[in-house]
């Protein structure tokens, strides 16, 4: 019992991990630029299936995912010049449409090119693996390397946030647009890059994921609404919140969907804990954000409402 | 009465005679599938309707609302299975699953303003459609199909699509009415109000909250009507009628009726569902087309969708 609650906790740290990667592009470009972004969700679709696509041109993984992350970079540039830029100054509805119509678009370009059925990839044979962790458990390598990347992304992009010259204009234009402008800073470049930014971050997760998911066309769905969640309940605009978020998300959704049929068991009989469970196990995550809104309606680390 | 009021009457009579003519239409040309597409258009109508009663008048945007389609929808497929056909019990139930799914999401989602509503509406929505796939009794993600439509005092009169059809233009013509009578009436402009300045609302003593939840019941409920009828029509319910695309085709219509405009609504779902099914006859992959035409209109029109038609409206 022991060792399958770790197992099952190191599979949730890895799901937040991933959902952290999501939420903190799009955090900062809702918290930044007050620019709601529904698109993000496919461009983790995309990067997933260019890492299976180039790991299929190149043969290795790692050249893949050397690829993929400046694709999706300029995916990001792309699309900020193409769409974004122009909606700045909008209200949320247009920024919502717009970014909903290229979800369409975008999903029905991959039906096009890589077709409906899901692919796979391999991870690297050095890998691919399983290391022993306490007693007979044993954990994928592939999987802790992945929650070992995104640990490390998240400290590398706390140090950019928090200690070099374009974080401070970030945390500075998440407070004051205006002011920040008017302070010499160049404005536009800033969003490009937090943009393209954070579609690369985007499509790393989908590239670090596809090797343990199927890649099929509405991965990015999923997880987009996920992201949401995670960025409901850390606060719009907050890295730190998107990280406690993804984690609290993804540790509660993992453990919940293997042991809240376990614990059920114990007040009824197992077949009814067991359709029970599956039917409240994907619900738990939202009560959780309708209980911690219910108590905070900004967020765990929100400034504003 | 003033020019515009006419002005609607009018357009309104145009609107709902054109519908009521259809099936007459469909009878001459000789193509019965028209009927079957006029009445999930009559449907999302009724959505639309229903979305722009809070979207437009009370400024809330829920991207959410595809989840009150489904709770209808599987009103009809849960009482059927249980050997309640009647179409009014189904009505029923229907309206009061959804008003209650709308009282505690809308609660929770009302706390908060702008863009963390609409991510808040569309998670709940997502929370009710996985907990419709994860529902084996009711075939899960593949759905279930219908044994027969709902009856009325215990006939299967619906079972003719044009009985259907008439049914469902009745209900449009009703809720239209009940909408239009909701937004006129002193409760309309307090949730008006309270869209414009909701610090003036409460500062002349109403509690902005209470409108704005008492309309989001209203919305959800409405919406949840359509969804009985889109069952009835499919004779199939899944959870795909949640599916958060769905929400965002509501938004769009009623964007594209434009905002505020009940009249709009309807003529938004309309146009959005022909914009569909022709553009379904030339390719499966209609979903780039509609996008992408979606992206343009909203960077090339100044006031988004609405700009275009300007004049119209409010």
């Amino acid at each position: 019992m022991t060792s399958l609650f770790l197992l099952q906790l190191l599979n949730g740290v890895q799901l937040g991990v991933l959902l952290f990667l999501i939420a903190a592009g799009l955090t900062l470009v809702f918290g930044i630029m007050d620019f709601v972004n529904l698109a993000h969700g496919v461009i983790y679709m995309v990067g997933a299936y260019l890492v299976v696509m180039f790991a299929g041109l190149t043969g290795s993984y790692g050249l893949a995912l050397a690829l993929t992350l400046p694709a999706t970079l300029a995916i990001g540039l792309v699309l900020e010049a193409l769409i974004f830029r122009r909606l700045y100054d909008r209200p949320h509805l247009d920024q919502v449409l717009a970014t909903f119509g290229l979800v369409m678009v975008v999903t029905e370009l991959v039906k096009i090119i890589w077709g409906q059925s899901p692919l796979s990839v391999l991870p690297p044979d050095a890998l691919s693996g399983s290391v022993p962790l306490v007693g007979a458990l044993r954990y994928p390598v592939f999987r802790l390397v992945v929650i070992a990347a995104g640990l490390a992304v998240a400290v590398g992009l706390w140090l950019v946030i928090t200690r070099t010259r374009i974080g401070m204009q970030l945390r500075a234009g998440a407070s004051n647009r205006a002011m920040v402008g008017a302070l010499g800073v160049d404005i536009g470049r800033l969003f490009t890059v937090i943009f393209a930014f954070g579609a690369m971050l985007a499509g790393f997760a989908g590239a670090m994921v596809a090797p343990i998911l199927s890649v099929d066309p509405g991965m990015g769905e999923s997880v987009l609404i996920l992201a949401f969640v995670v960025i409901v309940i850390g606060g719009i605009g907050s890295v730190k919140g998107a990280f406690a978020g993804a984690l609290l998300v993804g540790i509660v959704d993992t453990l919940g969907r293997s042991f809240g049929p376990i614990i059920l068991r114990a007040v009824m009989e197992p077949s009814a804990a067991a359709q029970t469970g599956r039917v409240l196990a994907p619900m738990l995550v939202y009560v959780l954000m309708a209980a911690i809104l219910a108590a905070r309606p900004q967020g765990l680390f929100g400034a504003r409402p | 009465m003033t020019r515009w009021l006419m002005r609607r009457r009018v357009a309104a009579w145009l609107i709902f005679g054109g519908f009521a003519a259809l099936p007459l239409i469909a009878a001459m040309t000789g193509d019965p599938y028209l009927v079957v597409v006029a009445t999930r258009i009559l449907a999302f109508a009724m959505a639309a309707l229903a979305l722009d009663l809070i979207l437009g008048y009370g400024g809330m945007v829920s991207f959410g609302h595809a989840a009150y389609l489904g709770i209808g929808a599987y009103a009809v497929a849960i009482l059927s299975r249980a050997g309640i056909t009647d179409l009014g019990a189904h009505l029923g139930a229907a309206v009061v699953a959804g008003a209650l799914f709308a009282l505690v999401t809308g609660a929770i989602s009302l706390r908060t303003r702008g863009i963390y509503f609409i991510m808040i509406t569309l998670a709940f929505a997502q929370m009710a459609y996985f907990f419709f796939v994860s529902l084996s009794a009711y075939g899960g993600d593949d759905g279930v199909t219908l044994a027969a439509r709902s009856t009325v005092l215990g006939q299967d009169w619906l079972h003719d699509d044009r009985v259907l059809y008439y049914a469902a233009l009745a209900m449009l013509v009703g809720l239209y009415l009940l909408c239009v009578a909701i937004t006129g009436s002193r409760f309309g402009r307090v949730l008006t109000g309270a869209r414009e300045n909701p610090l003036r609302m409460q500062a002349v003593g109403f509690t902005p909250f209470r409108f704005q939840l008492t309309a989001f019941v209203i919305s959800g409920a409405i919406t949840a009507i359509a969804g009985v009828i889109l069952a009835n029509q499919a004779s199939f319910v899944s959870p795909s009628y949640m599916n958060w695309h769905r929400s965002g085709e509501l938004v769009v219509m009623v964007v594209l009726g434009g905002i505020g405009n009940l009249l709009g609504a309807i003529a938004g779902a309309t146009l959005a569902l022909l914009l569909e099914e022709w553009l379904a006859l030339f390719t499966d992959h209609w979903r780039l087309i509609f996008g992408a035409l979606l992206i343009l209109v909203v960077l090339y029109s100044r006031d988004g969708l609405t700009g275009l038609f300007k004049g119209r409206g409010k």
